[in-house]
């Protein structure tokens, strides 16, 4: 009688904690690579970036790349994507074909020339349009580009974006040549697009540089 | 400014100002001495009496459940002794339902080969016949000595011969008759070992039933002891409870410690069966929760076969027949096997699942081609490792049954013993807060009277001149201090 008591405080417990409010743990993360002039040169680190997130992303996550050009803004720029399933050895497949299939656009692209103009908001947005569908519980843009954004006249990108609930990191800002010349280019573009980001009702915005811990940006808790 | 410096008079002279104030004070205090003493000691009663009618009810109650936890150690150890009792009287009916229901048959036996060893024994005792009388008129004849006339000789020797042939016929029937005796003899030899081994039997069976007597005497000796519910039993209890209760939460942590490895065993490999990514709350994975399902349904069957088993008596399986305990023993042992066998897929999925994923890392890291490393005997260990585990943990987990019954019906001692103490402690805890509140309220009449020392003083003067001067009028007597109204302290 004892443990038939003990046994239905613990079916209880389980049936009080079953009923609970359910959290989403699922992430996305939209990788935005920017493939314009010169930074398409980068394309060997944005490969070892997205490697890196297909390590870590587990079951139910997903994960999409798509690159910026002179548009961004649309579903064909979406290079990869994939939902990974609830199977752990289906969701290895899936990884399989999402890395085979992102190492045939980067090695395609480093062939390729740049495009001439760099649409980062398009892109952002389209991220956003994605993550915000995916329903995930966190969800991150993670931005590999030199953040300087060049429009062509007819491109209207000075329009206000949302980007609730979504975490930006910038990764691999690199200096430009004018930047060098002076450094305040480089950190004033830095603030405007933090500004923008947040403003835009972004969670977080970082920008990381050191490649070699993305674990810190990465991790679980973050 | 605080509220002490609003009260002062010079607040920068803060000593002069409270003397000024006590002076003043003073003679207020003096004429509320009585109400005063009233009061303090109302309020010493106050928070005493409720704490010593505290300490009182926690006393009574450890004293109640003394009494309940007594019973309890003597009802608990009287039905484990009733219990041992019983097993050794099923263990002796066994014992004589094996070996003396044969005993008629045994007897039988024996008996039949004595009577055949009598018979035998018999026929070695037959003597051949002793020589016919005629011998001796001839053995007479034969000690006649020879004269030399040789007739005579002649018929002495012809007569010496013919007793010498039937001598030599004689001795050897008399050969030939012992020879049949010894046979009969050497015959005895497989009838003695049978009746040796017959009663060797015996006397061990019968030393198996002398064992067991004298433990369902000792154990009678110990249930008498209980009956009579005297103090030796009841410390032998105790302490036999205690270490029960230690000895059995040892092995239940062990216990657990063989459960967390199985759950660790089977929480990823769970994930591809209900969904991996899937939370219940906010840390709680599905998977994880289905792994401890499984885990706690073959604890549950383990319980069950070991009840069935009659290892442990944890449910009231009294009631139901023999025929329905042995079908539930058997459905919880398939029961268990099927888990088992599950967890050995399980086990093999995990190791398919990290080996994947450790290839996939590998690719991911490595610019060129990765070269797999050839899967030898040895690589295959850890899966097998893991395989057996699987296996044989949930068997393992089966056995808990018996620490966590004695865990159980040692706890009801343990606790209800620290629970007692606990009270007692509280108690006498709330009894030296009463009486510290008693004290505290004489002490405070005290420095009280101590504060008013000088009308006291000119009190006690006053009272003494006045004694002196009736003294000196008339006789009586005038009490030497004055006590105040209702006060049981003098000054």
């Amino acid at each position: 009688m004892k443990v038939t008591g003990t046994l239905g405080i613990l079916g209880a417990f389980l049936l009080v904690v079953a009923c609970g409010p359910t959290v989403n743990h699922n992430q996305a993360v939209y990788v935005l690579i920017d493939t314009s002039g010169t930074y398409v040169k980068e394309m060997n680190k944005a490969q070892a970036v997205v490697n890196y997130l297909l390590g870590t992303i587990n079951t139910g996550d997903t994960l999409a790349v798509g690159r910026v050009k002179s548009r961004s803004f649309s579903e064909k720029e979406i290079v990869a994507k994939v939902s990974l399933g609830k199977d752990p050895l289906e969701a290895n497949v899936q990884k399989r074909a999402f890395s085979d299939q992102f190492a045939a656009f980067a090695k395609a692209e480093q062939h390729a020339s740049g495009s001439r103009y760099t649409d980062i908001t398009g892109g952002i947005i389209q991220a956003a349009e994605y993550l915000n569908e995916t329903q995930a519980g966190r969800k991150t843009i993670v931005i590999f580009s030199d953040m300087q954004e060049e429009l062509d006249y007819k491109t209207v990108r000075d329009i206000p974006i949302k980007l609730d609930g979504i975490r930006v990191v910038a990764l691999n800002v690199t200096k430009l040549g004018t930047d060098n010349v002076d450094p305040r280019r480089y950190l004033n573009r830095l603030e405007w697009w933090e500004k923008r980001a947040r403003t835009a009702g972004a969670t977080d915005w970082k920008v990381v540089n050191d490649m070699e811990h993305l674990d810190r940006i990465f991790r679980k808790s973050s | 400014m605080s509220l002490l410096q609003t009260l002062l008079i010079w607040p920068d002279r803060v000593l002069l100002s409270v003397l000024v104030l006590l002076l003043i004070a003073v003679p207020f205090l003096y004429a509320a001495r009585a109400p005063m003493h009233a009061l303090i000691r109302s309020a010493s009663r106050a928070v005493s009496n409720p704490l010593r009618l505290g300490s009182r009810w926690l006393a009574d109650t450890a004293k109640r459940l003394h009494g309940r936890n007594r019973h309890v150690l003597f009802a608990h150890g009287s039905h484990e002794v009733k219990q041992t009792i019983e097993r050794e009287f099923e263990r002796v009916t066994t014992l004589v339902q094996r070996d003396l229901e044969g005993y008629p048959v045994l007897q039988r036996k024996l008996m039949d080969e004595i009577t055949r060893i009598e018979e035998d024994y018999k026929k070695t005792g037959e003597v051949p016949l002793p020589p016919p009388e005629w011998v001796k008129a001839i053995e007479a004849l034969a000690k006649i000595k020879a004269s030399g006339d040789g007739v005579v000789e002649r018929i002495l020797v012809e007569i010496r011969d013919a007793l010498g042939d039937i001598y030599q016929k004689v001795v050897g029937e008399y050969r030939s008759a012992y020879k049949e005796r010894h046979q009969i003899l050497k015959s005895f030899l497989p009838f003695w070992r049978s009746v040796n081994q017959t009663l060797t039997q015996v006397d061990r069976n019968i030393t198996s039933l002398q064992v067991s007597a004298a433990k369902i005497d000792a154990n009678v000796i110990k249930l008498e002891n209980i009956t009579a519910r005297g103090n030796n039993a009841a410390h032998a209890l105790a302490s036999s409870s205690s270490t029960l209760f230690f000895v059995a939460g040892l092995v239940m942590l062990i216990a657990f410690g063989g459960a967390y490895v199985n759950f660790k065993l089977i929480a990823l490999p769970m994930s591809a069966m209900v969904g991996g990514g899937d939370y219940i709350t906010d840390t709680l994975q599905a998977s994880e929760v289905a792994a401890l399902v499984i885990i706690l349904f073959e604890t549950l069957m383990g319980l069950f076969l070991m009840e069935t088993l009659r290892f442990t008596s944890l449910f009231p399986f009294g009631n139901i027949t023999e025929k329905m305990r042995r079908r539930l023993m058997w459905a919880s042992l398939i029961i268990l096997l099927v888990l088992a066998s599950v967890e050995v897929g399980l086990a093999v999925m995990r190791d398919a699942i990290i080996s994947a994923d450790v290839a996939l890392k590998q690719q991911l890291g490595s610019t060129g081609g990765v070269v797999r490393a050839e899967a030898g005997w040895v690589t295959r260990i850890p899966t097998f490792g893991q395989m057996i585990l699987g296996f044989t943990l949930p068997f393992a987990l089966a056995f808990v049954a018996i620490p966590l019954e004695t865990f159980i019906n040692s706890a009801r001692t343990v606790f209800g013993t620290g629970l007692e103490l606990a009270l007692q402690g509280l108690a006498f805890v709330l009894r030296f807060a009463a009486n510290m509140a008693k004290e505290i309220g004489r002490f405070v009449i005290m420095l009280y009277d101590v504060l008013i020392f000088a009308p006291l003083a000119i009190e006690r003067l006053i009272w003494t001149y006045r004694e002196g001067a009736a003294r000196g009028t008339k006789l009586r007597s005038m009490p030497p201090l004055k006590r105040a109204a209702g006060s049981e302290e003098a000054i």
